[in-house]
């Protein structure tokens, strides 16, 4: 029996019991489609992220305070002495202690309500230096980011993200405009480009001020000179390494720390930034897609407990094919064609619903879905498998059925 | 496996006379757990190309055994059985089925057609299992049933023809192979008499172009119809002569 035959075979005893196959091909279809989505899903989230990170900057080493050694967790926070200072920030900026840093961005960072006119708006305040709009990869649209000689005198001048103009002013049109920040009030003198926006954060909400003006200004008290964040970037992308443990022994040095595993601050890379966050997602997609995993073995039993029935139903169907001649592999051969063809119709429209899904979800769930050829490839194979596995062994009964037997049942 | 078959053209080119069955000494023991019942107890039977005879005898005397036997569908337990010149006692299971496919022609009480597949496609079945080329399995398949006078109900199914009809095709499935022989088993038991005269003047016309038939039933006016009848009993040959008609 050619393949051919055996394909037409069992295509039409596939057609031939339309709702039950419809059925059956239902539950592989789903699984199929809910591992597409899963892989896609993680895949998307894990652009996102890196993204994200990736849109901080380049070359960029990332030291907050507070430490986060394995063994004793985060470290010097509340109550303390700010760990982070601008001093700290100074020396780093100073080529002769740290040869391999380019440029150095300060942030103290404080969520500050905003006002202008008579809108009120809740956003990031951010103090820094004039280094922080090369540092940071951002650049100006409108009117220009505020001087060198603004920061030493702590003028009360201000550049504003895009989303906080249009939240305040209605327009991105706003230079030369005033807004109010801790009842002080600041002049508007530079409008940054959009930087694009993820998921958790809007990196165009956004008010810039002078980190002098921000100490003085915006906290002041105790906490006026502490940062939150210093950007350091490598002069170039081979330097990174250098500049990283420049910077650590600079820093333990001005802690007077001997031991670099109680440092009271932490210094990331973007690398290591975007590891240790889609490894987050990497293994949630892994469990995710056990899960979906999961569905698609409940469908390949359900192939099998259809191939079952059918077995049982056509009985004697395989003992007139057996009397007419069909050896025993021909009649495996049919009805394992015709759960691959289960599992392949499964699989097809399996994929079809995912992809249709990653074009129709991101927009109601807000995150990207990265079809990848290979999920797609990979699953409409693994459909074809399942059915074919699965139709092992209702195949093998049908081809140890005696054909007298077969003949005489009823 | 192909190899040990001769051409399927030389089979039914025998001489008349040439023996199709040999049976020698033939017996069946079925065993069920402890208990042992010997279905056929030793049968000789001889038949020969061209013949046309019905097997004869009540429930339970051995005869469907006898048709399992000769069908190829089962093994002797004891004894030897030649179908065409050819020892198939000691055949595989595949083996068995290459033989039937090659050398037997099978009509069945119940009719045995697969419902979703029309007169033709049933007929050519047992050409898909030979391996014959799709355009040639067609046009044999139309030719066997143009033979049994169903030219035009080709494209019917089983469901969309009368019993006799459905008979007839698949009459027309066991000639499509060309085969040594033509088992036929309880062939008009579901029939009507119209229907039952109708096949039975088939096969009578079958006869007269020198084909094998084997008749397997437990109606004396059908069995009236063949040239010889044996009369089986208790897994025994209790008579077998030549009917005078």
């Amino acid at each position: 029996m050619s393949w051919a035959e055996t394909f037409r075979t069992s295509w039409s005893a596939v057609r031939g019991h339309k709702l039950r196959s419809l059925l059956t091909v239902l539950g592989i279809l789903i699984g199929i489609a809910a591992v597409i989505l899963t892989v896609g899903l993680g895949l998307g989230t894990q652009k996102d992220v890196s993204q994200q990170i990736s849109s901080l900057g380049s070359n960029l080493l990332i030291v907050t305070p507070g430490s986060s050694t394995d063994s004793d967790g985060l470290r010097g926070g509340f109550g303390t002495a700010a760990t982070l200072t601008r001093s700290d920030a100074e020396a780093l900026a100073s080529s002769v202690n740290t040869p391999d840093v380019g440029a150095v961005a300060p942030e103290k960072e404080s969520s500050t309500s905003v006002e202008a006119n008579d809108t009120n708006w809740t956003t990031t305040v951010v103090g820094t230096t004039v280094d922080w709009l090369d540092v940071r990869s951002r650049s100006v649209t409108s009117g220009e980011f505020f001087t060198q000689d603004d920061d030493d005198s702590g003028a009360l001048v201000a550049v504003i993200g895009q989303t906080t103009a249009t939240e305040l002013f209605g327009t991105t049109n706003v230079v030369g405009q005033s807004l109010t920040i801790a009842d002080t009030s600041f002049q508007i003198v530079g409008v940054l480009s959009s930087a694009g926006s993820s998921t958790d954060s809007d990196l165009d909400d956004i008010v810039v001020v002078p980190l002098t003006t921000a100490a003085n200004t915006v906290s002041g008290g105790l906490d006026r000179n502490a940062l939150s964040t210093v950007y350091i970037q490598a002069a170039s992308a081979d330097q990174l390494s250098a500049a990283y443990q420049e910077s650590q022994t600079l820093l333990l040095n001005l802690h007077g720390i001997t031991d670099a595993d109680s440092a009271d601050f932490t210094i990331d890379s973007q690398d290591s930034l975007v590891s240790t966050a889609t490894s987050v997602y990497q293994t949630l997609t892994v469990l995710l897609t056990g899960i979906a995993a999961l569905s698609l073995l409940v469908g390949g039993i359900g192939v099998m407990n259809i191939m079952l029935v059918s077995v049982t139903e056509r009985t004697r169907e395989i003992g007139l094919r057996k009397a007419l001649g069909a050896p025993p592999w021909a009649i495996r051969r049919q009805f394992l064609v015709e759960a691959a063809v289960l599992g392949l119709a499964g699989g097809l429209l399996g994929a079809a619903l995912g992809i249709i899904g990653a074009y129709t979800l991101p927009s109601a769930l807000g995150t990207s879905i990265v079809i990848s050829g290979a999920a797609v490839g990979g699953s409409v194979a693994v459909a074809i498998a399942i059915g074919i596995v699965f139709g092992v062994y209702p195949a093998t009964r049908a081809a140890k059925l005696a054909p007298i037997d077969a003949l005489r049942s009823e | 496996m192909a190899e040990l078959l001769l051409d399927s053209g030389a089979l039914v080119s025998g001489e008349p006379g040439d023996p199709v069955i040999e049976l020698a000494g033939a017996r069946k023991t079925y065993r069920s757990g402890t208990i042992e019942f010997e279905a056929l107890r030793g049968i000789d039977l001889r038949i020969g190309t061209g013949e046309y005879v019905a097997i004869m005898g009540p429930s339970g005397s051995g005869k469907s055994t006898l048709m399992n036997i000769i069908g190829c569908l089962d093994v002797l337990t004891e004894g030897s059985y030649h179908l065409a010149g050819e020892d198939v006692g000691e055949l595989d299971e595949v083996d068995l089925a290459e033989v039937r496919n090659r050398r037997l022609g099978f009509v069945f009480q119940q009719f045995h057609l697969l419902p979703a597949l029309s007169a033709w496609r049933n007929v050519e079945l047992p050409l898909i299992y030979r391996g014959i080329p799709a355009h040639e399995r067609r046009e044999r398949a139309v030719a066997a049933l143009e033979r049994v006078g169903l030219g035009e109900r080709l494209d019917n199914r089983p469901g969309e023809l009368s019993g006799g009809q459905q008979q007839r095709v698949a009459v027309a499935r066991a000639l499509v192979g060309e085969p040594a022989l033509i088992l036929a088993d309880e062939p008009t038991g579901n029939l009507d008499s119209v229907s039952t005269e109708d096949v039975l003047a088939l096969f009578d016309e079958l006869h007269e172009q020198g084909r094998t038939i084997v008749l397997i039933t437990h109606e004396l006016e059908v069995a009236q119809r063949a040239r010889r009848i044996a009369f089986v009993k208790d897994g025994l040959v209790q008579s077998d002569e030549v009917n005078p008609r």
